[in-house]
């Protein structure tokens, strides 16, 4: 397991390191040996104790056990301020960064460059432009953090962690937020730094990512480090196997669609216009139509309406015009739980702001939005609750399996199981499922899809929303993609490829939906 | 999970209890800088309140009141809403039992009485709550200023109409009520004789019982929960949040009405002017200490009860006003304690599991 044992110093050795929070055990005799100058994966299932590692390493936890070594120096239980002294900086999965103010302002914040004790803004921006140029970060130094793209701002992200001299560059999960192009970007400006002499450790969950970029991989699971390959000598299943601890389907699903010719739609939009928090038209002028027994599934870049598209449709955002029928009945004006009742199930993109309540027992989440039809006269039917939450544990084995437990004490892929059992297992005619696998295991993504899959061989009509391309095209027989609030183009599954749907989502292309 | 379980136990209970021992040092210290001796002044204490009838009485009765109060403001709270009115809810309710009780004809038998100026309370106070509510649902204005100005408004209205229309010369009290009189406890228990105590007790355990029940036992309290928790899951489970939002208040503004009865029909028999004395401020404290759950809101009740009727014991020996040093120490000990507790319960745990390796 022990490929390539470096006989150089390593930049980061990491030995036997245990770390607990309460009960959970999150690292366990984890090791971890990065050489100086490579991107280094260090993959595992979300749980698996890769952020914990990672914040051990940048001094946000002491370890509780084990030895951490950075250019060889023992710097076990050092503090954060002794990290970024010694050059070890962290890029956060979420921006930190101050929108008013210029990029750089932002990379000069907290390290400003000062002449007569007020702030030197012309150094400051001269310093952030030589950054830029040197380490291939191109960013405008003089633009509002506001106004730039996603993929821009987590470049500042990058350059403010240089900027602070960072040597070993720690990224979490860096490409949640991005768009194709944007990602290839991305390894691009890393293999830079990289080069220019950094050290830079990936987290991540996605096997294609290691693949790209990385030059050795480690693979933690349960909160051991499993298994330590050289990439090239790696392939995808068994990164895979390593993570899961067991074979795991990667294999594209042909999707073949169930639809009967001339049934009519079970769900249906009509020149929907939807206003966003920032924008007037979120949702401009959209028209779709899924018929039962077929996945439509919606690619695009995060913050094109996705969002507003699926809250208009499940009533949770008011329509500006247009109409949504639901299995043929005009719906447009119906309560959340009328659409409910009218056959409407939703999987929210957000299942810790809207899909669960994380203080609520498992039970309580079981019957959440359907808690009319627990009560009797208004007085909640404890035993029938009970009952649900008995069989739905066992039939989507939601771990661990004790009704009475609150939610927010499961792993992401059992609180994503709790949503996704509730939704599917009551009567329904159409299912929005909004990133359903978002932040789960790749165990749990493989039951996800095969449940989604099922629902539509049973006949219901299914819509995806999913920011991951693959998701998208393992699952639609249809796929749309958004930009702008709009539908760009809308593709038969075997017409789409990555780089089809890619330019499409960048609005690089457009045809007339 | 047995652990899990005992820790959210212990998380629940620790904080008023660690509390507790705070106030209770810095009661020692204040009373040696008196030159007293602490032992003998809280000997004093307990046995001015729950060491006899009569204080036990008076504290009961105080409780009585601070219950309404705490209770008004937990269930706020568990919808996620602060409110900061109950001082002007609670001088509503007992006004509406007052102006019940003087508008029935005097004779109204008891059993017809009582509900009826209950209701008057209740349905006052409501009132007074269901005006932030309906702010809130409506506009968005945030129900924290809405009941703050709320509270000036209400006692000054009140004072108006009760010292420019119904007020026995020379004093700022209405006339006493010709129906809906609570009896005193001391007409059943002779030992309670000359305290306030009053079966208004009854009716406001049956209150607790009932807000326990609604709470944690029916779909509305589901709903009112899940609003408070995370108003945009319960907007998906299809409750509709703002209407949640003007029903917890309304019935937290019915509840602290409610403890207006104890002071108009159980006590003096009318409604005075000032009579709320702060007690719907210190539900807020009611509410933080007992944890916003009905039978935390009672111990709570009792605890600052104690407190305040002990201040009077202990007067000779050290100021009364001790005791409200004290109620100030205890709420910010909780509200600190509580997330300080959670991490001590929790470090402790983990020395425990790994057997105290040094870091």
């Amino acid at each position: 397991m022990n490929a390539g044992t470096p006989v150089v110093t390593p930049a980061v050795r990491m030995r036997a390191i245990g770390k607990h929070f309460g009960a959970v055990q999150a690292n366990r005799g984890a090791n971890l040996v990065v050489r100086p100058g490579e991107i280094h994966a260090l993959v595992g299932e979300n749980g698996a104790g890769k952020s914990t590692l990672m914040r051990v390493l940048s001094g946000m936890y002491p370890p509780d056990a084990g030895v951490v070594e950075v250019g060889g120096r023992d710097v076990t239980g050092w503090t954060t301020a002794q990290a970024i002294a010694a050059g070890v900086g962290m890029v956060h999965q979420h921006f930190m960064l101050v929108p008013t103010l210029t990029v750089a302002e932002n990379v000069v914040l907290g390290r400003e460059p000062m002449s007569t004790g007020t702030f030197d803004r012309r150094k400051a921006e001269r310093d952030v432009a030589e950054l830029s140029a040197q380490s291939g970060l191109v960013v405008p130094a003089d633009l509002l953090v506001a106004d730039l793209s996603v993929g821009e701002a987590q470049r500042v992200e990058i350059l403010k962690t240089l900027y602070r001299g960072a040597r070993i560059l720690l990224l979490d999960e860096p490409t949640a937020v991005l768009s194709p192009p944007e990602v290839s970007e991305l390894w691009k400006v890393l293999r830079r730094v990289r080069d220019g002499g950094a050290t830079i450790i990936l987290i991540t969950h996605k096997l294609d990512e290691v693949m790209a970029v990385s030059e050795n991989v480690t693979v933690m699971r349960h909160g051991e480090t499993v298994a330590r390959m050289a990439t090239r000598e790696a392939s995808p299943e068994e990164i895979a196997r390593a993570m899961v601890g067991r074979e795991v389907n990667l294999a594209v699903w042909s999707s073949e669609s169930t639809v009967e010719p001339g049934r009519a739609a079970a769900l249906e939009v009509r020149n929907l216009v939807v206003r966003g928090p920032r924008v007037d038209r979120a949702v401009n002028d959209l028209s779709l139509l899924v018929a039962p027994g077929e996945i439509l599934g919606i690619a695009g870049v995060e913050g094109n309406g996705q969002t507003e598209l699926i809250e208009a449709i499940a009533g949770l955002r008011g329509v500006t015009s247009g109409k949504v029928l639901l299995g043929g009945v005009d719906v447009t004006l119906a309560s959340v739980r009328a659409r409910a009742d009218g056959g409407l199930s939703h999987i929210p993109e957000d299942r810790h702001r809207r899909g669960l309540i994380l203080e609520y027992s498992i039970a309580d989440n079981l019957i959440l939005g359907q808690q009319h039809k627990y009560a009797r006269s208004g007085v909640l039917a404890r035993a029938a609750i009970e009952a649900n939450a008995t069989r739905q544990i066992a039939a989507y084995d939601i771990r661990p399996a004790n009704a009475a437990l609150p939610a927010g004490a499961l792993s992401g892929g059992n609180q994503q199981k709790i949503v996704i059992a509730r939704e599917m297992s009551r009567p329904f005619i159409v299912l929005l499922a909004a990133q359903p696998t978002r932040g789960v295991d790749v165990g749990a993504i493989e039951f996800i899809h095969a449940e989604l899959r099922r629902a539509r061989d049973a006949g219901k009509a299914v819509l995806v929303v999913s920011a991951e391309l693959r998701e998208v095209l393992s699952l639609s027989n249809r796929i749309a993609v958004m930009y702008g609030g709009r539908i760009v183009a809308m593709l038969p599954r075997s017409e789409a490829t990555e780089e089809i749907l890619g330019s499409y989502m960048t609005g690089a292309r457009r045809e007339a939906a | 999970m047995n652990q899990r379980l005992r820790l959210a136990l212990e998380e629940a209970v620790l904080p008023p209890f660690v509390a507790l021992v705070v106030a209770l040092v810095a009661g020692d210290l204040l009373i040696m800088a008196y030159g007293q001796a602490p032992g003998t002044v809280w000997r004093m204490l307990l046995e001015g309140t729950w060491g006899n009838a009569y204080g036990f009485g008076q504290v009961l009765y105080k409780a009585t009141t601070l219950t309404c109060t705490g209770l008004a403001v937990a269930v706020s709270l568990r919808a996620g809403l602060f409110n900061i009115g109950a001082e002007g809810q609670l001088a509503a309710g007992g006004f509406g039992a007052a102006l019940a009780g003087l508008t029935l004809p005097p004779g109204t038998p008891a059993p017809v009485a009582v509900p009826l100026c209950v209701l008057a309370a209740v349905l006052a106070g409501g009132a007074v709550g269901s005006v932030p509510g309906a702010l809130r649902a409506k506009f968005g204005a945030h129900e924290v200023i809405v009941t703050i100005m709320l509270n000036f408004i209400v006692l000054a209205l009140l004072n108006y109409v009760v010292s420019a229309r119904l007020h026995v010369p020379e004093t700022l009290h209405t006339p006493e009520i010709h129906a809906g009189a609570v009896p005193r406890l001391a007409t059943f228990v002779n030992g309670f004789h000359g305290s306030a105590a009053n079966w208004t007790i009854g009716i406001v355990a049956f209150a607790v019982a009932t807000v326990d029940w609604f709470l944690f036992r029916t779909k509305a309290g589901y709903e009112l929960r899940a609003t408070g928790l995370q108003p945009a899951a319960a907007e998906y489970a299809g409750v509709r949040v703002g209407a949640t939002w003007l029903r917890a208040l309304a019935l937290s503004g019915a509840l602290a009405g409610l403890g207006g009865i104890n002071f108009v029909l159980g006590y003096k028999g009318y409604y005075e002017d000032g009579f709320t004395g702060g007690a719907g401020f210190l539900g807020i404290a009611v509410a933080l200490v007992g944890r916003n759950h009905p039978v935390g809101v009672v111990l709570a009740a009792l605890f600052f009860a104690t407190l305040s009727q002990g201040g009077l014991a202990i007067n000779a020996m050290v100021p009364k006003q001790i005791v409200e040093v004290l109620q100030g120490i205890v709420i910010i000990a909780v509200a600190t304690a509580v997330p300080e507790v959670r991490r001590v319960l929790r470090s402790a745990v983990l020395r425990r599991t790994r057997g105290g390796i040094p870091i």
